[in-house]
């Protein structure tokens, strides 16, 4: 360190020796696995000459496909650290009672669940939502690529730098102790003085930023960029629910921002919005965070309606039931999520009027909902369903959500909720609809576009391994947070002294273990369709003799997606041109116009991450350096005019060809 | 949920019909989604195949009223029952068909959230205890809700629901306990390190087993003055039993208002709960008076 | 909308030649206004809900000075005027009468800018600063973050009018105009907004 102790304050902020965790075993432990793991990666990225490719290819890629896959790596990456959080907090819960204070002193169980909670929803449900529609939503309306592409890999590279955050709060510091929504009082300078809140505030308002960026960005792909012919009306299912969600997110993450600006306000200037002095007031903390967090959960939920309902009509071999009540339902829950954020603290006191039209506003959500479950149903009426990898995770879906949609119903009965509010039965109920729906959803997009995406289809004997695990899994894991629920228990308590309770919480953290195989499945499934890849190989781009546009190009598709962009004439667009033996062009190949490549978005969010670190850290020097760069280089970027290029005609009509061959070769 | 007052039995009586009234719904939705996916599995070509069926204007009527008619019934339910449990409202019964004598006032109990465990000041009686609470059967008990530092919810399951304890505010339990017995209390809000172990024992008793618990505290010869409150407000955890023989009247409102400390900048009059949102600005958010309690319903 | 639908067999099912696709930039700006619109929801009703919470601290009328902020509006309200003439100058596509309107915009704004900068070290000079109150929490959040949205605005106005010094009135350039153009207004919108919900509705009575 430097002898002059001001000096160092100027240059390291309050960051001393002191922050590393190195008197902490498991740590320290973590910490090695996860550097050796690290340096075996880059050095095997180095040793195969990956870096030139991967820069070229991958991190300055202004592709949606790309993109999209980036997001859904991050996504995958960061659930393995959000469920080793939830696996330490059953373990903890299992063994935590009477004289044995089980391994994880509160100290280091607050952090891990605020972790979990931040990390997946933020960093897992999200990029995997985002991933998906940045990948399936321009194929499916027959665009070359995003509206705004730089802005997408700018946006993806934003949501990387708060996952990063977030990763090295574990190794530097501490992350926040507070729950996932970091309420004040408790998340103020007062009650939580170092520097875990601030972590929780910086990485979400650089990946916030992102998000915001990335809703503007496909929602006006969405609206300027359909092929033509496609109305609204015509749009498939994926891309409405991908339009609500988008409104969803430019009109719900401002509120967030500014709710946790208003925060870091009060943590770094000493105002007074949320502290209990000089008139602060710390509720409308709450109701601003809900005005975001009620919509957000729809904003998850919506794309895997929208993936359900994809693969509902593919595998079902059949035309979508009700597609017009799915749109009207899917519109009706947009609107609706923004009246319904006060159900998350009936019991904060708010007049009985107030509560009751909050819980009725609630449960009329449920209604469009439930239209949308009788649509899935009537599309397997007299269909053929082929119980395909994704279409389990439909069925599994179907009968795992209406448990969380009845739960959710009897939460916002006031009264019912002032006695299960903030109990294991809250906990149970939004994991049942978040794993139930989102990750269920994602799960079956995944195994329905991953051969789009790579030119192979998932393996699918670990497919199901990991499908049976997952599901049965979940059901070991929360059914029991539902009794614990109904027997007076709360949330976050890292002990207990009534014994009873104990078997309900074995069963619990047993229920995750199997989520653990399901996981490890998964990976190999990765893993083993890696290595088949030959013998998985989709020659026809179109495996599943599926529906939407997207089956229509290549598997994978070529960088410009359509060589000729595709006329809609119904909203089975690509069901209509096989009914109709629609042959695809063979010449008068044009040049394609296409976005050039950059490198400034990640260079832009590394700065980001520069900034968010001395911003927490109070290194106020490196901060004004890293937000100058930030801001220089954005700068520098509009000063470039030459963005794009024409792929030659050509080169287009090689690509062709070759897809041409391989069709014939495979009749 | 094994409830022992009126308002926790009110509030598992409404869970429960409300699940057999989602039920009606929900169990041949299920019944459905399996008979659907066994019958027309692929490999069944008996099953009628019908690939371009995607409208009946009865069906869509059918799956989009029958959720309805669910939700209008509960709705009605949510709304009477919401304004019938409002925490806040003065108990008219103590039990079903038991109305609350007209000579009858409730015990007041005054309730702090501190770091991490529960004060307990009993203005009529005069003492104070930490993490220990008791009633007697059968008498309606007003509790008045605050906290010194963070948000916490009162929670004790057997009696009735949670409300928040919140700093500088004051939320209202208005609750009855009819079984005697040892009930469980504790945060049902995270609020910090000490979180896990802020639980006391609620007593309910007989009017001569309180006497003797309100004796058992006079006799302790502590009293809970201002300074003893700055020592006690310092955080701790897993807090053993304190009883104070006398207490400051005018200490919990000093409480309420931010000044224990009376010169201190903070002291500033109470807010009202969950008034913040400026959405939420509907006659009953206003209506919703704090100290003095001046809103009958 | 049957797959089958009578004239099928002369569908057509791509566009022969290059299919153009619209812009979307000034859309997409125009989505991301809104967003930030909402940001501003948020800090007013954050000054809604604090306004009035002085906690024994200076009041609303004590703070505010309505000559300085009339003058401050004039400033703004007539950078927009400005900004609608450099517009026009763009389309008749007369580059350099543009240049001086922008100069006139951009001197306009730095002028609202200086002003309130003055007004805030003034109130903090008599300790009525952000930390004193709620009220002056969301006060100087308010106003403030429409500042620091007018300085980015300058920063921009600055490097467009390198950018079209260098370019010339290209499409690229004259959409990003548009774009300025947009957020200039918006900031004209929002800042009539602090004037008559903060100042108005503060000092009189």
């Amino acid at each position: 360190m430097l002898a002059h102790p001001d000096l160092t304050k100027l240059i390291f902020g309050r960051l001393t020796i002191d922050q590393l965790p190195l008197h902490e075993p498991i740590v320290v432990g973590t910490f090695i696995v996860v550097a050796l793991g690290a340096i075996a990666l880059l050095g095997a990225v180095t040793y195969f000459r990956l870096w030139g490719y991967l820069w070229r290819e991958w991190f300055t890629s202004i592709d949606h496909k790309k993109i999209g896959v980036m997001y859904i790596i991050l996504a995958l990456v960061m659930l393995l650290r959000g469920f080793s959080d939830a696996i330490m907090m059953r373990a903890q819960q299992a063994i935590s009672f009477g004289h044995n204070t089980g391994y994880l002193p509160p100290f280091h169980y607050d952090q891990i669940f605020t972790a979990h909670g931040v990390i997946m929803i933020f960093f897992v449900a999200m990029p995997f939502v985002n991933g998906l529609m940045n990948f399936v939503m321009p194929l499916q309306i027959g665009a070359r690529d995003v509206a705004f592409p730089f802005l997408n890999n700018f946006s993806l590279w934003m949501t990387i730098s708060g996952a990063v955050l977030v990763m090295i709060s574990l190794f530097v510091g501490e992350f926040a102790r507070t729950g996932w929504l970091a309420y004040p009082p408790l998340s103020d300078i007062v009650s939580s003085p170092d520097a875990g809140v601030d972590y929780y505030i910086w990485a979400l308002q650089i990946a916030g930023v992102g998000t915001l960026l990335s809703g503007v960005n496909l929602l006006t792909t969405i609206i300027k960029m359909r092929a033509p012919g496609m109305t609204l009306m015509r749009m498939p299912i994926f891309t409405w629910t991908a339009l609500c969600t988008n409104v969803l997110i430019v009109a719900a993450f401002p509120v967030l921002t500014a709710a946790l600006a208003l925060l870091a306000l009060d943590r770094y200037a000493g105002t007074n919005f949320f502290t209990t002095m000089l008139g602060g007031n710390a509720m409308m903390y709450v109701n601003l965070i809900w005005i975001w967090g009620h919509p957000e959960v729809y904003i998850l939920v919506l794309p895997a309606f929208g993936v359900f309902s994809e693969v509902t009509a593919t595998f079902c071999r059949k035309r979508l039931f009700g597609y017009a009540s799915m749109v009207y339902a899917t519109v009706v829950i947009t609107v609706l999520s923004y009246l319904v954020w006060l159900h998350h603290f009936f019991t904060m006191g708010s007049g009985a009027s107030v509560n009751s039209f909050f819980g009725i506003t609630t449960m009329i959500i449920s209604i469009p909902t439930g239209a949308k479950i009788f649509n899935w149903l009537f599309t397997m009426y007299r269909g053929r369903i082929h119980f395909e990898l994704p279409m389990m995770w439909t069925v599994a879906f179907m009968i795992t959500f209406v448990i969380g949609g009845m739960t959710g119903v009897m939460l916002a009965i006031p009264p019912a909720d002032f006695t299960l509010h903030n109990s294991l039965f809250l906990i149970a109920h939004f994991h049942n609809v978040i794993i139930g729906g989102v990750l269920f959803g994602m799960f079956a997009g995944v195994n329905y576009w991953f051969p789009k995406a790579f030119g192979f289809r998932l393996d699918p004997f670990w497919g199901k391994c990991a499908f049976w695990f997952w599901v049965v899994g979940f059901y070991f894991a929360f059914m029991p947070l539902y009794v614990l629920g109904f027997m007076g228990v709360t949330r976050r308590l890292s002990h207990f002294d009534n014994p009873d309770l104990q078997k309900w919480f074995v069963i619990a953290a047993f229920g995750a273990f199997l989520i653990l195989l399901g996981i490890l499945s998964m990976l190999m499934q990765f893993y083993v369709s890696f290595r088949d890849r030959e013998k998985l190989r989709d020659v026809t781009g179109d495996p599943w003799d599926a529906r939407t546009l997207e089956w229509s190009t290549s598997s994978p598709p070529p960088k410009y997606n359509f060589a000729f962009t595709p006329l809609i004439h119904d909203n089975d667009a690509w069901w209509q041109m096989k009914q109709h033996r629609y042959q695809r062009p063979l010449q008068g190949f044009q040049p394609i116009h296409m976005p050039k490549n950059t490198g400034a978005g990640m260079i832009m969010a590394g700065f980001a991450t520069v900034f968010g670190f001395a911003m927490i850290w109070y290194m106020w020097p490196l901060a004004i350096v890293s937000f100058v760069a930030l801001l220089a280089t954005a700068i520098g970027h509009t000063f470039n005019y030459d963005r794009d290029y024409y792929i030659p005609s050509d080169d287009v009509a090689r690509v062709e060809a070759a897809r041409t061959e391989l069709l014939a070769s495979h009749v | 949920m094994s409830p022992s007052g009126d308002l926790a039995l009110q509030e598992r009586d409404l869970i429960i019909y409300s699940v057999v009234l989602m039920l009606l719904i929900i169990v041949p939705v299920m019944v459905l989604i399996v008979l659907f996916a066994w019958r027309y599995r692929a490999s069944n070509k008996d099953a009628h195949y019908d690939p371009d069926w995607d409208h009946s204007t009865m069906l869509e009527l059918l799956i989009w009223a029958a959720p309805l008619l669910i939700i209008i019934a509960l709705g009605a339910l949510t709304w009477v029952s919401t304004h019938k449990l409002d925490p806040f409202r003065p108990l008219d019964r103590i039990a079903e068909g038991r109305p609350v004598p007209a000579d009858m006032k409730p015990l007041e109990v005054d309730v702090v959230a501190l770091d991490w465990k529960w004060l307990f000041i009993y203005p009529e009686q005069g003492i104070a205890t930490v993490n220990d609470l008791a009633a007697p059967v059968d008498r309606p008990i007003q509790f008045k809700i605050t906290a010194s530092t963070v948000m916490n919810s009162f929670f004790i399951p057997a009696l009735a629901g949670q409300i928040y304890a919140m700093p500088n505010m004051e939320t209202q339990l208005q609750a009855v306990i009819n079984k005697p017995g040892n009930f469980e209390g504790f945060s049902a809000n995270y609020s910090g390190d000490g979180f896990s172990g802020m639980k006391f024992v609620f007593h309910a008793l007989s009017n001569d087993g309180f006497a003797q618990w309100i004796a058992q505290a006079k006799a302790s010869g502590h009293a809970l003055n201002r300074e003893e409150y700055m020592k006690l407000v310092a955080p701790s955890s897993n807090e053993p039993v304190h009883r104070y023989g006398t207490v400051d009247a005018t200490l919990y409102q000093a409480i309420l208002t931010n000044c224990v400390q009376p010169d201190s900048m903070s002291c500033m009059p109470p807010m009202k709960p969950a008034d913040a949102g400026a959405m939420q600005t509907g006659s009953d958010a206003n209506g919703m008076a704090v100290a003095p309690m001046s809103h009958s319903q | 909308m049957t797959a089958d639908n009578g004239a099928s067999k002369a569908l057509s099912f791509h566009v022969e030649g290059e299919h153009h696709v619209p812009n979307g930039t000034l859309l997409g700006f125009w989505i991301y206004l809104m967003s930030d619109c909402l940001i501003f929801a948020c800090l007013f009703a954050a000054y809604g809900v604090l306004g009035r919470e002085y906690a024994g601290g200076p009041t609303t009328a004590q703070v505010l000075e309505l000559p300085t902020v009339a003058v401050n509006t004039t400033l703004l309200l007539l950078s927009s005027i400005t900004y609608g003439f450099a517009v026009l100058e763009m389309q008749a596509n007369r580059r350099g009468v543009m240049m001086v309107w922008l100069a006139v915009t951009g001197l306009l704004g730095a002028g609202f800018i200086a002003l309130e900068l003055t007004e805030f070290a003034h109130l903090i000079s008599i300790g009525a600063g952000p930390q004193r109150s709620a009220f002056l929490s969301s006060f100087f959040t308010l106003v403030g973050t429409h500042g620091l949205h007018v300085t980015s605005g300058l920063i921009w106005l600055v490097t467009l009018m390198v950018q079209v010094g260098r370019k010339g009135l290209t499409p690229a350039n004259k959409r990003r105009l548009m774009c300025l153009s947009m957020f200039w207004h918006f900031l004209d919108l929002i800042w009539v907004g602090v004037f008559s919900f903060v100042y108005l509705m503060g000092v009189l009575p």
